[in-house]
C-alpha cells in the first residue's frame, strides 16, 4: 500500500485526532498559565502558610512523573467519589503538572524585575497590590516568555500522554490504526510529522510573536 | 470498590514495587549513559565546520525535540521489526530515551562550551596550543562545572520519564503498579505508592543537584559565601 493511499484512507481519522490534541493543548495551556501565575506569586508571599502551600504544591508536582499523576487523576480519584472524564483528567493533570514548572518561572521573573522599579513604586506610595498589578506584573512578561515558550512546547509533547487514559487524540488514533493495519512506519511516522508541524510552524511562531509583543509593550524592541 | 486506604494491601504489594523500582533506576541510569554519549555526537555534528552537516544535525535535533517521546517509543518499537531488526522492549526503550534526551544534553554541552570566556580560546590560540590540547587542558575543565546543573536536571528528567517505558512493556515501577492494580482491581494503593516512591527519590536528587550547583558557583566565584 503506497503512502498516499494510506493517507487518503486514514488521513481523516488522524486529522480528527489532531483536533483533539489541539483542544487538549489549548485547554491545558490556559490552565497552566493561570496556575503558574497564582502559585508563582504565592511562592513569593511573606506569609509562611501561603508560601508553604505553594512550595509543597510545586515540589509535589515536579517530584512525581506526569504519567503517574495522570493515572492517579483518572483511576484513583473515582475511589474518592470524584469521577473525571478522560479529557478533563488529562487537561487537569497536564495543567497542574506544568503549572508547577511555570510557577518557578514566574517566581524567577518577578525576582528579575530591576530593584529600582520596586523602589520607585514604593517611593510613589503605591499599595503593594497596586505595585504588583501596575508596575511589576506587566514587566515580567518579556522575562518569563522565552522560558515559558520552551515549557509550552514541552506541553505539546506531553499531550500525547492523554492517549493512555483513553482520550481519542492523535496518538490514540495512530495506535488504533497501527493495531488494525500494522503499517507502523506510516501511522507513527505521520503522527510524528503532525506533531512536528504543529510545533514548528504554528506553536513556536505564535510564541515568538507573543515575545515580540511583550517586549514592545514595555518599550524594549526585540527583533 | 471503597475509598478506604488498606494498609495490609499496601504492605503486601510494597516488596514487589520496591523490586520494580530497581528496574526503574537501572533504566534511568542506562538511558542517561546513552544520552550523555549521544549528546556528545550531536554536539560534534553541531561544531564541525562543514555547513551541510550542521544543517542536517540541527534539523534532526529540532525534530526529535519537538515530537513526543511516547510516539518515538512506539515508532522504534513497532517499525524496526518491519525492517527485520527485532529488539527487546528494554533495548528499544533505552535507545529512544538515549536519542531523545541526547538532543537536550547536546544543548547543555553547547551552553557550557559557550560559557567558557572567549578570551580563554584566544589565549590558547595565541600560545599556539593544538585544538586537542586546548580542549583537554583549558576548555573542558572550565566547561564541565557549568554543565553539571543541566546534566543533573536531565538525569532527574529521564528518571521521571521512565514510566513511559511501561507502554511498550518494560517491567519497571509503573508497569508493576498497573499489573498489580489490574490483578487485584485496586488502583488506589499501587499508583499512590508509585507517586510516593518517585517523590522520595527525586526530591533528594533535586536538592543534591541544587547543592552541587551552589558549590560550583562558589568555586567559580560567581557568588560569594556571604550571599548564602
Amino acid at each position: 500500500m503506497s503512502y498516499f493511499s494510506f493517507l487518503s484512507e486514514h488521513g481523516p481519522t488522524m486529522l480528527f485526532g489532531t483536533v483533539t490534541t489541539i483542544k487538549v493543548l489549548i485547554c491545558s495551556t490556559i490552565l497552566y498559565v493561570i496556575i503558574s501565575l497564582i502559585f508563582g506569586l504565592m511562592r513569593l508571599s511573606k506569609n509562611p502558610i501561603i508560601q508553604g502551600t505553594a512550595t509543597a504544591y510545586i515540589e509535589f508536582f515536579r517530584g512525581t512523573s506526569l504519567l503517574v499523576q495522570l493515572f492517579w487523576f483518572y483511576y484513583v480519584l473515582p475511589f474518592f467519589g470524584i469521577t473525571l472524564e478522560a479529557f478533563t483528567a488529562g487537561v487537569v493533570a497536564i495543567g497542574m503538572n506544568f503549572g508547577a514548572y511555570g510557577a518557578e518561572i514566574v517566581r524567577g521573573g518577578v525576582l528579575a524585575v530591576p530593584k529600582g522599579q520596586w523602589e520607585g513604586a514604593f517611593a510613589l506610595n503605591f499599595t503593594p497590590a497596586k505595585r504588583m498589578r501596575k508596575i511589576i506584573i506587566p514587566q515580567i512578561f518579556p522575562i518569563i516568555l522565552p522560558p515559558a515558550a520552551n515549557l509550552t512546547v514541552e506541553l505539546l509533547k506531553a499531550t500525547a500522554l492523554v492517549a493512555l487514559v483513553t482520550v481519542v487524540d492523535l496518538t490514540f488514533e495512530a495506535k488504533q490504526i497501527n493495531s488494525i493495519t500494522w503499517l507502523s512506519a506510516q501511522c507513527f511516522g505521520t503522527a510524528l510529522l503532525i506533531y512536528y508541524i504543529i510545533s514548528r510552524f504554528f506553536l513556536v511562531p505564535f510564541l515568538r510573536w507573543l515575545e515580540v509583543l511583550a517586549a514592545r509593550k514595555v518599550g524594549k524592541e526585540k527583533i | 470498590m471503597n475509598a478506604e486506604w488498606r494498609w495490609d494491601f499496601a504492605i503486601e504489594i510494597l516488596p514487589q514495587m520496591l523490586w520494580a523500582t530497581l528496574n526503574t533506576i537501572l533504566a534511568a541510569g542506562i538511558g542517561y549513559a546513552i544520552a550523555a554519549v549521544v549528546g556528545l555526537l550531536f554536539l560534534l555534528g553541531q561544531r564541525t565546520p562543514i555547513k551541510i552537516v550542521n544543517m542536517v544535525n540541527r534539523e534532526i535535533v529540532e525534530f526529535i525535540r519537538s515530537t513526543p517521546l511516547l510516539i518515538q517509543l512506539f515508532f522504534v518499537y513497532f517499525v524496526l521489526p518491519q525492517f527485520g531488526i527485532t529488539l527487546s522492549a528494554w533495548v528499544c526503550g533505552m535507545i529512544t530515551i538515549g536519542l531523545h534526551f541526547g538532543t537536550y544534553l547536546s544543548e547543555v554541552y553547547r551552553g557550557a562550551l559557550e560559557g567558557v570566556p572567549k578570551t580563554q580560546w584566544e589565549a590558547c590560540r595565541a600560545l599556539n596550543f593544538s585544538s586537542f590540547y586546548t580542549y583537554r587542558k583549558i576548555v573542558l575543565p572550565q566547561a564541565f562545572p557549568i554543565a553539571i546543573p543541566g546534566m543533573g536536571n536531565y538525569l532527574v528528567g529521564i528518571f521521571k520519564d521512565t514510566p513511559l517505558l511501561s507502554t511498550i512493556g518494560v517491567a519497571e515501577l509503573f508497569h508493576a503498579a498497573t499489573a498489580v492494580g489490574g490483578y487485584h482491581y485496586r488502583y488506589l494503593e499501587p499508583y499512590t505508592i508509585v507517586g510516593l516512591i518517585f517523590l522520595t527519590l527525586s526530591i533528594p536528587a533535586a536538592m543534591w543537584i541544587r547543592k552541587i550547583e551552589r558549590n560550583v558557583n562558589l568555586a567559580q566565584g560567581k557568588i560569594k559565601k556571604e550571599q548564602l
